[in-house]
């Protein structure tokens, strides 16, 4: 009899989801759906306030990453009061880098919270182990050790945040032209030396060294499956910059193909002649597409293994991550990487990339300069901005409208998470016919390894539907006549 | 010439006319309030400095001391209590968005909600819809957030012509805040920065200068509104 599955609520994601696979009278999958079963609205009550608030308000979209709304906020206003790159203007020296210096702190905690937490109790204890173990606590159990490391290096990242935007979560730096502070010569001294409780920036690279060191170790154990994993095609897009390398602040959009071919280059600020979104009726989420190639060629991937795809290669002041990106550029002898769990190889390096790229900023004087904010006027008003940045589940974009009194009248977010919504349901249909297509009986770990396939990508699904509440995900099989045969429901 | 009275069961020398939240500051006795400013005159509007004086509930900004009188602040457990609900009703009806509001950090109520310890209103929010003025070139207008104190209705003018910039329209619920835009046009940068410093809530909003302060060295972050209200300097 044909079936359907479902698994509900998905877990170890930010925000909620839900699976459906339909099965037929021979189990093999005929269809396999991820849903986002939330709605927040952001992009509505924003209108009306002051235009400076939206940075400040639209931040509490996200509790992870809270630091790249703020920013793709921030640039936006730069824009609107006419000192923005859309006039072709760039910000004060110190301003930008402590808005990256926010910025790195903030990928470098999130990251670490998806690899460590979210992600590695699978990668040592495997997706059929009992589910009350391939979690957090499990790990705590297993491995202490690193639990421990992975506390410290979380607060360590936590602590780069506050320093710049003056608390931990929901802070504020970062004002139309600028910021509203340099960076102390005693916050800088403890990030780079560390003190009682919090470690130094060095133990931070190393601990992040081990992290990647991890993934390569179960690599080697289990290099099939994790070549062959949800192995599914889409075009890579992440922001570079001039030096053609992935730039987590500023640049242009570009998106490549499996040869790394350039498919599209852009300015952001023109992406509405070149994306567009479709909507289903069974999801929240959007699905953008490049216009030109249309929704399902066109759709991209973006986020870690996106932006070590694009990237050439990275600076030669983060000598260990650019050693990591030529050893996972040659695995693929140069081509695009499209193997799911790679995303997690990704992720580590990125990790690596952000310690060290923040070790960088520590040392430079310029953090510590008086100059913080453009002066603008009236005149300069323009009323529009539009502000993208690499956040650390991908390509992140903010386009705001004001009237000439200052009120926000239009707010378009559109959110990584939106953007692999093609690849995450194609990603989720390999997974369902790899493991589940043609069973008699469905296992727990078979469904699991469905949320293994979503998780690879850190959903945040709060973010995309712009949830209130708790995150969980919903696997379920329907029959031929769209029964429910079994439901997961955490 | 002075009178005897007793705050809290403390005796104290007053000096005659002054009034029951001046006295009680000098004497270390911290009372809240939203509308009071100290050398101007009383509005008498907010009611957060309520008090009970020889048992009465009485608006000690509205009060002058006088002989013999008994005034309980803080030994009073009802009449705490009350003051909190006076703050939470603040909230309850109108629309405050503190992690938002440019204001947050040096906001008089905000400070004084943490003061009070109040931690979430008892009375249910109202959610009344307010519109915006933003048509000044200088002030953002925020309805949502004004608690009726009347400071900028008695004391921001005109410089040229000494008119009321900021008025009350309508009666009751009915009530909003107004201003002359034309007026607030004319205004001085360092006035409309005055204005906003002396609006107690995010209603009256600089529209020039916003979230320059980081936090941790915001006003009442530095020091509190209690410390503030103690402290010879800033009285």
């Amino acid at each position: 009899m044909s079936k359907k599955l479902v698994i509900d609520p998905v877990t170890r994601i930010e925000g909620h989801g839900k699976v459906t696979i339909h099965l037929d009278d021979n189990n093999q999958v005929v269809d396999a759906k991820l849903h986002v079963v939330e709605f927040r609205g952001f992009e509505r009550f924003i209108q009306g306030h002051p235009y400076w608030e939206a940075p400040m308000l639209l931040q509490r979209i996200c509790g992870i990453c809270f630091v790249s709304h703020h920013l793709c906020g921030a640039k936006a206003l730069d824009d609107m009061v006419g000192v923005g790159y859309s006039t072709g203007t760039s910000l004060l020296p110190t301003s930008e880098k402590m808005r990256r210096l926010g910025h790195y702190g903030q990928q470098l905690q999130s990251h670490v919270t998806a690899y460590f937490y979210l992600i590695v109790p699978e990668m040592l204890f495997g997706m059929d182990a009992a589910p009350e173990q391939r979690n957090v606590l499990g790990l705590v159990e297993a491995n202490p050790a690193l639990v421990k490391r992975v506390v410290a290096l979380r607060k360590w990242g936590q602590e780069v945040i506050k320093a710049v935007l003056g608390k931990r979560m929901h802070g504020i730096s970062s004002i139309p032209g600028g910021v509203n502070q340099n960076l102390s010569i005693e916050a800088r001294d403890r990030l780079l030396n560390g003190e009682e409780g919090l470690i130094s920036i060095d133990a931070v690279i190393e601990f992040a060294q081990d992290g990647l060191n991890l993934f390569y170790d179960f690599h080697e154990k289990n290099r099939k499956q994790v070549d062959t994993f949800a192995e599914v095609p889409a075009l890579n897009m992440c922001l570079v910059g001039d030096d053609d390398n992935v730039d987590y602040y500023h640049g242009k959009m570009r998106i490549v193909d499996k040869n790394k071919e350039i498919i599209d280059e852009l300015d952001y600020h023109d992406y509405l002649d070149h994306f567009s979104e479709a909507t289903e009726e069974w999801s929240y989420m959007k699905f953008p597409f490049l216009k030109a190639l249309g929704r399902e060629a066109g759709s991209v991937r973006v986020g870690p293994l996106a932006r070590v795809n694009v990237t050439k290669s990275y600076s030669d002041s983060t000598p260990l991550a650019k050693a990591a990106l030529e050893r996972f550029h040659d695995y693929t002898n140069g081509k695009a990487n499209d193997m799911t769990l790679h995303t997690n190889w990704a992720r580590a390096i990125e990790i690596l990339h952000s310690a060290e790229q923040i070790k960088d900023l520590l040392n430079d004087p310029v953090l510590q300069k008086e100059q913080l904010v453009l002066t603008f006027d009236q005149s300069t008003w323009t009323g529009e901005g539009v502000g993208v940045v690499e956040a650390p589940r991908g390509t992140l974009l903010h386009h705001y409208r004001a009237n000439e009194e200052g009120n926000i009248t239009f707010a378009n977010l559109v959110v990584a998470t939106t953007h692999n919504n093609t690849v995450m349901n194609r990603s989720v249909r390999s997974v369902a016919e790899d493991y589940l297509g043609g069973k008699s009986e469905i296992t727990e770990g078979m469904m699991n390894a469905i949320e293994v396939s979503i998780r690879a990508y850190d959903p945040c699904l709060s973010c995309a539907t712009h949830a209130a509440g708790q995150m969980p995900l919903v696997v379920s099989v329907l029959d031929s006549k769209g029964n429910l045969v079994n439901e997961f429901v955490r | 010439m002075s009178v005897k009275i007793t705050i809290d069961g403390q005796q104290i020398n007053a000096r005659t006319g002054d009034n029951i939240i001046d006295v009680a500051a000098k004497n270390g006795v911290y009372i809240p309030s939203l509308c009071y400013v100290k050398g101007k005159p009383c509005l008498g509007t907010c009611r957060i400095c309520s008090v009970k004086v020889d048992g009465r509930v009485m608006a000690a900004c509205t009060i002058p001391v006088s002989e013999g009188m008994e005034i309980e602040v803080n030994d009073d457990a009802e009449i705490v209590d009350m003051r909190k609900a006076l703050v939470e009703l603040l909230f309850s009806e109108g629309n405050h968005n503190c992690p938002s509001c440019e204001k947050s950090g040096r906001c008089e109520l905000q400070a004084t909600g943490y003061e009070v310890g109040m931690m979430v209103s008892r009375f249910p929010y109202r959610f009344t819809p307010h519109v915006v003025d933003h048509a000044s070139k200088t002030i953002f207008l925020q309805r949502d957030r004004c608690i009726f104190c009347q400071r900028c209705v008695d004391m921001v003018r005109d410089e040229r012509t000494g008119k009321k910039i900021f008025s009350i329209k309508g009666r009751g619920t009915n009530s909003r805040i107004e201003i002359d835009a034309e007026l607030a046009n004319e205004m001085t940068p360092q006035q409309v920065r005055q204005a906003s410093d002396l609006c107690p809530v995010g209603c009256i909003i600089d529209k020039t200068q916003g979230y320059d302060d980081p936090i941790g060295k915001r006003k009442f972050e530095v020091k509190s509104i209690k410390e503030r209200a103690l402290d010879k300097e800033h009285r």
